[in-house]
C-alpha cells in the first residue's frame, strides 16, 4: 500500500467509485452522484453515500457493495448515510448521463422547472426523436418511467427528474 | 408534549398511507398502476422509517423505527384519520392519496428551512416526490370525474366519503405546536392556500364540486382511530409480534 495519504485517499475513491448500482449497472454510483465522497479518517476509509428516492430498495445493496469495495481494496471501511442535501438528478454525470442513453435508459431532462400537470419533451434514447408519449409516471424502479417513442414505436424507460 | 412526538404523528402518516397503497400490490386494476401505487407506497415508506429513526432518537428511550411500527397498538397510533381510510374503489384510493399529496408538497417544501437536519434531508426528497403523487392522482380524479356516468358517480361518491377528513390535516396537536416552535416543522394550518389552490384547480377539471363540511371528523392524533386501522395493524404487525426482531 502506498504510504502518502493522498494517494490512498485517491486509491480508496477509485475502489469506491467503480462500484456498479445494482439497479441499473451501466453506470457506477460516481456517476449516479450517489457516492458523494470518501475520505481518510485515522485510517479508516470513510464513503459519504446518499439516497435516491426516499423509499428506494437498492439503498442498503449500495451501501453494503460500497463497503466490500473498500475493503477489497485494503481499507477498513465505514459507511455515512448523507440525507441533507437531498439527491438530485442533476449529480448524475455527463458520462452517466451517455452512459444511461446507450443503455436504453433515457437521462432526465433538466433545467425544465416541472409544473403541475406540465409535462417535459423525452428524446427517445434511441432514434433521439421528441415525438414521445408518457405511458406511466412510474416505471420498473423507483426512479424511472415508462415512455414510447412515437416514430420508432420503441418502449423505453425514462429516469425521472428530481 | 416533546417534538419527538410530533415526529412520530408524521412518521405514523406515512406509514399508514404507505401500507395502504401496498394493498393494491397485485390487484390494481392495470398492470401500470400495479406499478405505480406500491411505487408511491415505497416513497411514503422510505419517509415513514427516517422519520421514526429521528423520533426514537430524539425519545431517547432506545426504541427503534421497527419498534416504534411493530410494538405499538392503534391507540398509540396517532396518524391522521384520512391516511387509514380503505381503499374502497380507486377513486377513493386517488382522492385520499391527492388529499394527502396536496397536503405534504407544500409542507415539505416549507421544511426546508427547518431547524433539524435530518428534517431537511426528508424534505428535500418528499416535497419532490409529493409533486408526482399529486399528478399522477390528480389525473386519475379528473379521468374519473370526467369519465363515463359510474366513474363520475364513483368519484362524486369518493368526494362524499373523504371530504370529512380533510380538516384534521390542518390542525396542530400540543406536540405538534411546539415542534413548530422550535421550528422544527411548519405550521401545519399555513397549507390552506396551496392545499385548496390545488384541489380547486383538479376539481374543477374533473367536473366535482367540493361539498361543504360542516363538521370534519378528527381523533387520529389522539389515538381514537376508525375501525380499519386495527385491521390494517394486524396484518402488518403480525409477523413481527410472532417472530419478533425478524429480518430478511
Amino acid at each position: 500500500m502506498n504510504l502518502s495519504g493522498e494517494s490512498d485517499a485517491g486509491a480508496a475513491w477509485a475502489a469506491a467509485a467503480a462500484v456498479p448500482d445494482p439497479e441499473v449497472p451501466c453506470v457506477s454510483v460516481a456517476e449516479l452522484g450517489i457516492l458523494r465522497w470518501v475520505r481518510l479518517e485515522e485510517g479508516v476509509a470513510v464513503a459519504g453515500v446518499t439516497p435516491t428516492y426516499s423509499g428506494c430498495p437498492a439503498t442498503l445493496a449500495i451501501e453494503f457493495a460500497v463497503e466490500a469495495a473498500l475493503r477489497e481494496a485494503g481499507f477498513e471501511a465505514r459507511i455515512e448515510r448523507l440525507l441533507s442535501p437531498a439527491w438530485t438528478t442533476d449529480w448524475i454525470t455527463e458520462e452517466g448521463r451517455e452512459k444511461l442513453k446507450a443503455y436504453g435508459i433515457a437521462p432526465p431532462v433538466n433545467g425544465g422547472k416541472a409544473t403541475l400537470f406540465g409535462s417535459v419533451s423525452v428524446a427517445c434514447p434511441r432514434c433521439d426523436s421528441l415525438e414521445t408519449e408518457r405511458l406511466s409516471e412510474f416505471g420498473s424502479t423507483a426512479c424511472k418511467a415508462q415512455y414510447r417513442c412515437i416514430s420508432c414505436r420503441e418502449p423505453f424507460d425514462y429516469f425521472k427528474c428530481i | 408534549m416533546a417534538v419527538w412526538e410530533a415526529l412520530l404523528e408524521l412518521a405514523d402518516d406515512h406509514l399508514v398511507l404507505g401500507h395502504r397503497l401496498s394493498e393494491w400490490c397485485g390487484h390494481a386494476p392495470m398492470l401500470e398502476e400495479d406499478l405505480a401505487l406500491p411505487n408511491m407506497a415505497l416513497d411514503l415508506i422510505g419517509s415513514a422509517r427516517t422519520l421514526y429513526d429521528l423520533a426514537g432518537t430524539l425519545e431517547g428511550k432506545g426504541r427503534d423505527e421497527d419498534a416504534l411500527a411493530y410494538f405499538r397498538g392503534e391507540r398509540d397510533y396517532r396518524n391522521c384519520l384520512l391516511v387509514e381510510r380503505p381503499n374502497e374503489d380507486f377513486a377513493h384510493t386517488v382522492l385520499r392519496q391527492l388529499y394527502f399529496a396536496a397536503f405534504m408538497k407544500p409542507y415539505w417544501d416549507r421544511a426546508m428551512t427547518s431547524t433539524n437536519a435530518v428534517v431537511q434531508g426528508v424534505a428535500g426528497k418528499a416535497g419532490k416526490e409529493m409533486a408526482y403523487h399529486i399528478r399522477h392522482a390528480g389525473e386519475w380524479v379528473i379521468r374519473l370525474g370526467d369519465g363515463t356516468e359510474e366513474s363520475a358517480r364513483r368519484m362524486a361518491d369518493a368526494v362524499e366519503a373523504l371530504s370529512i377528513y380533510v380538516d384534521e390535516l390542518f390542525d396542530s396537536s400540543d406536540a405538534a405546536q411546539d415542534a413548530e416552535k422550535a421550528g422544527v416543522l411548519p405550521v401545519r394550518a399555513e397549507m390552506r392556500e396551496a392545499f385548496d389552490a390545488v384541489i380547486a384547480d383538479v376539481f374543477s377539471q374533473a367536473l366535482l364540486t367540493q361539498p361543504d363540511v360542516a363538521y370534519g371528523q378528527r381523533g387520529g392524533r389522539t389515538g381514537q382511530h376508525g375501525e380499519g386501522l386495527g385491521h390494517l395493524l394486524a396484518e402488518m404487525q403480525s409477523l413481527h409480534r410472532a417472530h419478533p426482531g425478524a429480518t430478511w
